[in-house]
């Protein structure tokens, strides 16, 4: 399966160029990631857990950076293998390019699964591949950006709202 | 009216007794003393290369006992493909080695490479999930067009191309079948695929093997519907054994359709690793392996082309094909998409001239091999479409379009263009009795009732003849067939009159024990309960072939026939001298040996205790004992037909198709178990309905397996049939065989998928969608819904 995608980060591109590379933020955006270590020049070793349709396995995987070009592209790939569960592997192309308000992250992503995985989830792997790289970029966006103010206010409203009822 | 237990009766199956209380007795029933347990790692990825497998932390987890793989079986003999087949230049097929376990390469997902023999099963899954494989990924040959063109991707470097074999029947018609497409009035060309189908049977593959190192035996329970070839296969090509050696047992077996005919791996590696533990070893697949590793059926891509007169007289019939072999050659994967095949493409039609060509392929996916029909499904499915078309291109009746192909009855036996001789038929009767059954007068009015309730309604047929009970064998042994197509039975008549027949078919569903007992209780005159049938064991019964191609009854049961005459011949002899008579005066009739013309009588039981106790016995000139076996070679194939009504309602705004209606008329020849019979038909009309509407095994790019549970892979449910009428009244005997059988076991699985998607066709042409000329099988709701509203 493959996606196009792209989101608008509100930070200069040799700060989102640093953040891609800084293991510590990619352990935050992998969605199930329990450890990560490693570096962007020799790669990370991970660990995932995840659940896709009826199958839950723990990932032990890859995952490394290529086609670098500085503040401008990169490939992202990882493979994990989950024992009994089967494999998934994928990557990203990632182009960064500067806006007006910051940078434009665009992605093209792709998703391959085998062993069981295919065989019992592979009605749910399209849907799942696309939630797993909405919530990493997402959760990069964020940890880039600190937490969306947008996001924040109405929460604010909400709570002031429930307290007006509470109190 | 036959005698109740005789043969024409409805007899009662008699093994449901055991298999409906619970008492049937199958491969995983069995344990032995001391039995550890098998599981198979199986390949994740379609194609790649085995560098290293490291069992060492796997070996040391609880109960482990062994880990085997491909290094360990390279000394053995690879599964050989049952026909060697040669491409229209002459060149023999290629035919790479398919080991015990994959070594070197794995090159399907489900291809295993290494089997854990642990104290429990669940010990030996887990250890299996610590070995530590290291496989590098290679690039997946999935679609059989690519296959073909792209040379540096290849399943089997060693023979450097994905073709099999590229097959022409007959090469010498194809200048003439040119000639005639060259000036034909009209040419009707389909494109069509025979979709992937997998078998499903109820009780999946299973293997017990087992090793005395005292006499140096083996013996393997297993899931086989010919025990005897599992033999000969296991112990001359793979482990290289005296066949004497081992023991084959296939007791109960739930289910076949074809692919518990070959030999796999997980058999001779049991047998392996029961030898080298000097303990029983067990395996039983789970679903999702038999999903992963059974032998898949059908699988074909065709171009097929009619050339006829403007009033729809065939004039020629052209074909090319692409055959999915898989990534091995299964035992009988390279004659189904030939002889099983190309062979039967006249169809019960007068076409004067037809060419056939196949090219079958290596992919990266499970084996294709004979699947209920084998190679004659495609071929009728092919036919009774490009006809359908044809007709309808031409402004034809779809009846009247086959009426005036048909052969008549005046033209048996018939030299057919591709290499067949048919014995017999009356293809005009079926279609009569069709046009009575299905009420086809009357479709008009129900397509009326349909339309007030919003639904289109359609009339398929399809006129189909098949070529069963595959022989002789000295013409196939010609043809490439690498064993013979005989069957045997030993008539064993006890001392007090009871007899045991051991046959050499194999009973897997079917109903033998039944029918086979009915036939040697009517040929001697008595109660069929006094006769048991014994099979599937190989040191009780003579060597046979075993069950498929539906072949049991006109061949294991011609040798029975013959054995039961020899009995009766021998017989007359005893009672000539017990009754002081000649023995051409001897009369044997309802049981009884009589002195013609007198009331002199001995009765069967007499004569059978006079054999084992022979105080009054000629013993000077004839041996002691009652028991005669026999071997039987047919003189040809058996051609059963048919013509087959499907009258469907489609929902036009969802696509959806139901089957409102089908009929059968069929010709079997002699019916022995009218019942039987009408359960055989309906089995297999409604696999054709699987077929034609729901079932796909699809692979994506990647050779991963998208349908591999029952989640994703559509199997009829009882609502998805509808009530059939059965009919087969219209029969003409078959010519070269004692019972004047035919063969029932696959007819419905072959008539009934075109009469289905011709029924399609015909509800959207009816509703003014006339741009719709063809959809591929399962005609599934979206399928249909994108036909009607594509431009």
């Amino acid at each position: 399966m493959q996606l196009i995608d792209q989101r608008d980060i509100a930070a200069d591109v040799a700060t989102v160029w640093a953040a891609i590379l800084d293991p510590d933020v990619l352990m935050a955006c992998v969605p199930g990631c329990e450890f990560m270590t490693g570096t962007a020049d020799t790669g990370f070793e991970a660990v995932v857990v995840q659940k896709v349709g009826p199958v839950k396995a723990r990932f032990t995987g890859v995952v490394t950076l290529s086609d670098m070009v500085k503040h401008q592209s990169l490939r992202i790939a990882g493979e994990g293998k989950g024992g009994p569960a089967g494999f998934a592997k994928g990557g990203a192309n990632v182009t960064l390019t500067p806006t007006e308000s910051g940078t434009r992250l665009a992605y093209e992503v792709e998703a391959n699964v085998g062993g069981k995985l295919a065989q019992l989830g592979s009605r749910i792997i399209d849907g799942f591949a696309k939630k797993m790289a909405d919530e990493f970029f997402t959760r990069f966006q964020t940890a880039v950006e600190g937490e969306p103010e947008e996001v924040a206010a109405p929460e604010e409203k909400k709570k002031g709202w429930l307290k007006r009822l509470v109190s | 009216m036959p005698k109740d237990g005789g043969i024409g009766a409805s007899t009662k199956r008699r093994e449901d007794i055991r298999f409906l209380t619970g008492k049937g007795r199958y491969t995983d029933d069995i344990n032995l003393r001391g039995q550890a347990y098998a599981y198979f790692l199986r390949s994740e990825v379609a194609h790649g290369r085995i560098n290293h497998i490291d069992t060492k932390t796997a070996a040391a987890m609880p109960g482990v006992l062994t880990i085997l793989t491909g290094d360990d079986f390279v000394a053995m003999g690879g599964n050989p493909a049952g026909w060697l087949i040669h491409s229209r230049n002459g060149d023999p097929m290629k035919e790479p080695k398919r080991p015990v376990l994959a070594h070197g390469k794995v090159r399907h997902v489900g291809d295993a490479y290494a089997v854990v023999i642990a104290e429990t099963y669940q010990q030996a899954r887990d250890a299996a999930a610590c070995i530590d494989a290291d496989i590098t990924d290679l690039p997946a040959v999935v679609d059989m067009a690519r296959a073909l063109s792209d040379s540096t991707n290849l399943v089997h470097d060693e023979i450097g191309t994905n073709q099999c074999f590229d097959w022409g029947w007959i090469e010498d018609n194809r200048a003439a079948v040119d000639a005639a497409f060259a000036t034909a009035p009209h040419i009707t060309t389909l494109q069509l695929i025979n979709n992937r189908l997998t078998p499903n049977a109820m009780e999946p593959r299973a293997s017990l093997g087992d090793f005395d190192p005292g006499t140096g035996d083996y013996k393997l329970y297993t899931t086989s519907q010919n025990p005897h070839l599992h033999r000969l296969l296991i112990a001359a090509f793979v482990m290289g054994m005296p066949e004497n050696k081992l023991t084959v047992i296939a007791p109960d077996v739930g289910g076949g359709f074809g692919s518990k005919i070959y030999h796999y791996g997980e058999e001779a590696a049991v047998l392996q690793a029961a030898k080298l533990l000097n303990r029983p070893v067990k395996w039983v697949a789970e679903r999702s392996e038999s999903f992963l590793s059974d032998a898949h059926g059908r699988d074909h891509v065709t171009k097929i082309e009619l050339a006829t007169t403007k009033d729809g007289e065939f004039l020629a019939l052209r074909t090319e094909t692409m055959a999915n072999v898989g990534a091995y050659l299964s035992n009988f994967s390279t004659a189904t998409p030939t002889f099983l095949h190309g062979t039967v493409m006249a169809g019960p039609y007068k076409t004067p001239l037809i060419y056939v060509n196949v090219k079958t392929v290596f992919t990266n996916t499970a084996p294709v091999d004979a699947y209920r029909g084998a190679g004659r499904p495609e071929a009728t499915y092919s036919l009774e479409r490009v006809i359908d078309k044809c007709a309808r291109e031409l402004g034809i009746d779809q009846a009247e379009i086959r009426r005036k192909n048909l052969l008549t009855p005046d033209q048996f036996p018939y030299q057919t263009p591709v290499g067949l001789v048919y014995d017999t038929g009356n293809y005009q009767a079926t279609l009569d009795k069709l046009t009575d059954i299905a009420d086809l007068a009357g479709f008009e009015a129900r397509r009326a009732t349909s339309a007030k309730n919003g639904k289109l309604r359609g009339l398929g047929l399809s006129t189909w003849v098949e070529a069963c009970g595959i022989a002789p064998s000295n013409l196939v042994g010609v043809l490439g067939a690498r064993v013979g197509l005989f069957d045997a039975a030993t008539v064993r008549v006890n001392a007090t009159g009871n007899i045991s027949v051991m046959t050499g078919a194999h009973s897997h569903g079917q109903g033998h024990e039944t029918v086979f007992a009915q036939i040697v209780a009517d040929r001697l005159g008595i109660p069929a309960e006094s006769v048991d049938i014994v099979h599937g064991d190989t040191s009780k019964i003579p060597f046979g072939m075993g069950s498929y191609g539906s072949r049991s009854l006109s061949v294991a049961g011609s040798a029975m026939t013959k054995a039961v005459d020899k009995i009766i011949a021998k017989g007359k002899k005893i009672a000539a001298h017990m009754l002081e008579a000649s023995e051409n005066d001897i009369e044997f009739k309802d049981g009884s040996f009589s002195v013609a013309g007198t009331d002199k009588a001995k009765t069967f039981g007499e004569i059978a205790f006079s054999a084992y106790v022979p105080h009054n016995y000629p013993l000077e000139t004839l041996e002691p004992g009652l028991e005669e076996t026999a071997f039987y070679d047919p003189a040809n194939f058996t051609y059963p037909a048919g013509a087959y009504a499907c009258e469907v309602e489609l929902d036009p705004d969802t696509g959806h198709v139901t089957i409102a209606s089908f009929a059968c008329a069929d010709d079997f020849g002699n019916v022995m178990n009218p019942m039987i019979v009408n359960g055989q038909v309906h089995g297999g009309v409604g696999q054709g309905i699987g077929q034609a509407l729901l079932e796909n095994t699809t692979y994506d790019e990647n050779g991963q397996l998208l349908t591999g549970s029952f989640m994703d892979y559509a199997m009829p449910r009882a609502s998805d049939v509808p009530y059939y009428t059965v009919d087969h009244s219209c029969n003409t005997p078959c010519t070269h065989n004692p019972l004047g059988a035919k063969g029932c076991g696959e007819a419905g699985a072959i008539g009934s998928p075109p009469a289905v998607v011709n029924a399609v066709i015909d509800a959207l042409h009816r509703a003014g969608h006339s741009h719709v000329t063809h959809i591929d099988m399962p005609v599934s709701p979206a399928r249909v819904w994108a036909a009607m509203n594509q431009a």
